[in-house]
């Protein structure tokens, strides 16, 4: 079984795709590597290898939570399985 | 410990005691203009390495000082058997060469001026071609696991840096802390967002509170000179390009290098040498060769470099073993990565397996196997300066 994508820990907002050429519409295996565990997601975007998709429903403003710690905000509201990246998530240092 | 801990590789026995992998003699240059003069003599002698770099000229102060210890650093480190100064004038020549002569191997300097570079480069060619005849005849021996010093430092990372390729350097500097070895990371600013993570980690209050200073002081400098968030410096171009969005995922996926058990025993500033075994952290800049180049400086002598887009990364004197877990990037430019650890996304590879192939490798590497790097010719040489000149 391929793993579509790969999450820290299960109170995180993210997973990472790590395969090439994810095109919205497929049917994700996730695999959250802390607790071990298998999830199913539906692709929402085309995602490329490497870059993240929102695993929960996400609202402007909200923090991006991944490894549990907070990682910025988001800057518009995010779908469950929608590419989540630096056109709706930015910093909160600098 | 674990068990499959090797306890021995065989190296270079220093005058100094500290234990080298290579076996290089090198040809220094104190300044911009001496290179010329530096790659002539490399050039003549077959065996020998010249290390341009582009500073050393109206330096002052904690810049200054920065520069000597980097290049005295550099001749001390335990790849190196012998060193050859050149620099424009005797002074700050003869400062490097006495730098250099504390670790009791050979060195010798030369100046430019009323010689020209001609009979300079006659001059520092004889003395280079003895010292290559001199390390030629040095043989490897045998030595502990402990005596080998390990540094580390990522590049061009994205977000499978921080799911599988640092820690599997976390993995391996989990088992080597154990195992009583002198490691350093660093990375001041790449920090960021994980601050609090490495202070909880660092053995005492009292170091917690000077990685803290290091850490704030660098915040104050990138707070002082930003013109915007510094999205596109940090995370780079090639960090956004592989889906890292802020600095603080980059600074998370980061500091799994320091894996999950070792402390942090003291920090380091820049090119400083460590007084003990142990995890040590150095203040020092993100950008890949400069923090390499500071490693080398600090005396370690074997890198593990983990990469997710594929950073190229060597190091004149320094072996860099680079790591990838990013499939595309193995897939696209192989030739550049020396430990495969992509098994680990699709759980083909647990990280242990990973930690232990990185171990492997280092062992390998430390007994004289090639990295990918030196195979092909990189030997970044990269100089942090602190300031404008005079």
């Amino acid at each position: 079984m391929t793993i579509h994508f790969v999450v820290h820990d299960e109170g995180d907002s993210v997973g990472v795709v790590v395969v090439e050429g994810l095109t919205a519409g497929t049917r994700l295996n996730g695999w959250i590597m802390d607790q071990d565990r298998m999830i199913e997601f539906d692709a929402k975007s085309n995602i490329p290898i490497g870059h993240k998709l929102a695993i929960r429903p996400i609202a402007k403003g909200d923090t991006i939570v991944k490894y549990g710690v907070d990682i910025g905000r988001a800057v518009a509201d995010i779908g469950a399985g929608e590419h989540l990246h630096v056109h709706n998530v930015k910093t909160k240092r600098w | 410990m674990s068990m499959n801990l090797k306890g021995a590789f065989e190296g270079y026995r220093r005058e100094n005691g500290r234990m080298g992998v290579r076996n290089h003699v090198i040809i220094l240059p104190v300044d911009d203009l001496s290179n010329a003069a530096a790659e002539a003599v490399a050039n003549n002698i077959k065996g020998s390495l010249a290390i341009p770099h582009a500073y050393g000229r109206l330096q002052f102060g904690a810049d200054l000082d920065l520069h000597f210890r980097t290049l005295i650093g550099t001749g001390c480190n335990p790849n190196v058997a012998g060193v050859v100064v050149i620099g424009i004038e005797p002074g700050w020549t003869g400062r490097i060469v006495e730098g250099v002569a504390k670790s009791g191997k050979p060195v010798e300097g030369f100046a430019i001026e009323q010689n020209g570079d001609i009979n300079t480069i006659a001059n520092a060619s004889r003395a280079a071609y003895r010292m290559v005849k001199h390390a030629s005849r040095l043989k490897r021996s045998r030595a502990d696991l402990v005596e080998l010093w390990v540094s580390t430092k990522c590049g061009e990372s994205d977000t499978t840096s921080g799911l599988a390729s640092c820690p599997t350097v976390g993995n391996a500097f989990d088992k080597l802390w154990e195992n009583g070895n002198t490691l350093v990371f660093g990375e001041t600013s790449e920090i960021t967002g994980g601050e609090h993570l490495v202070a909880q980690r660092c053995r005492t209050p009292e170091v917690a509170a000077q990685f803290m200073a290091m850490f704030d002081r660098y915040q104050r400098v990138i707070e002082a000179n930003k013109t915007s968030d510094l999205s596109e410096s940090q995370p780079t171009k090639g960090n956004i390009e592989g889906g890292l969005t802020t600095i603080e995922e980059k600074a998370l996926g980061n500091i799994q290098k320091i894996g999950r058990h070792c402390l942090v025993d003291g920090v380091l500033d820049k090119a400083e040498a460590p007084t003990g075994p142990g995890l040590w952290f150095m203040d020092s800049s993100s950008a890949a060769a400069e923090m390499v180049t500071l490693c080398a400086a600090s005396g370690y002598a074997v890198h593990f470099f983990p990469t997710g887009q594929g950073n190229v990364i060597g190091n004149p004197i320094l072996p860099v073993i680079k790591l990838t877990a990013n499939p595309r990037t193995q897939r696209t430019m192989s030739e550049h990565i020396d430990v495969d650890v992509t098994g680990l996304l699709q759980k083909r590879m647990n990280m242990d397996e990973a930690g232990e192939a990185l171990l492997d490798c280092m062992l390998r590497t430390a007994e004289g196997e090639l990295t990918a790097a030196e195979l092909l010719g990189h030997r970044e040489f990269s100089l942090t300066r602190l300031y404008e000149s005079a």
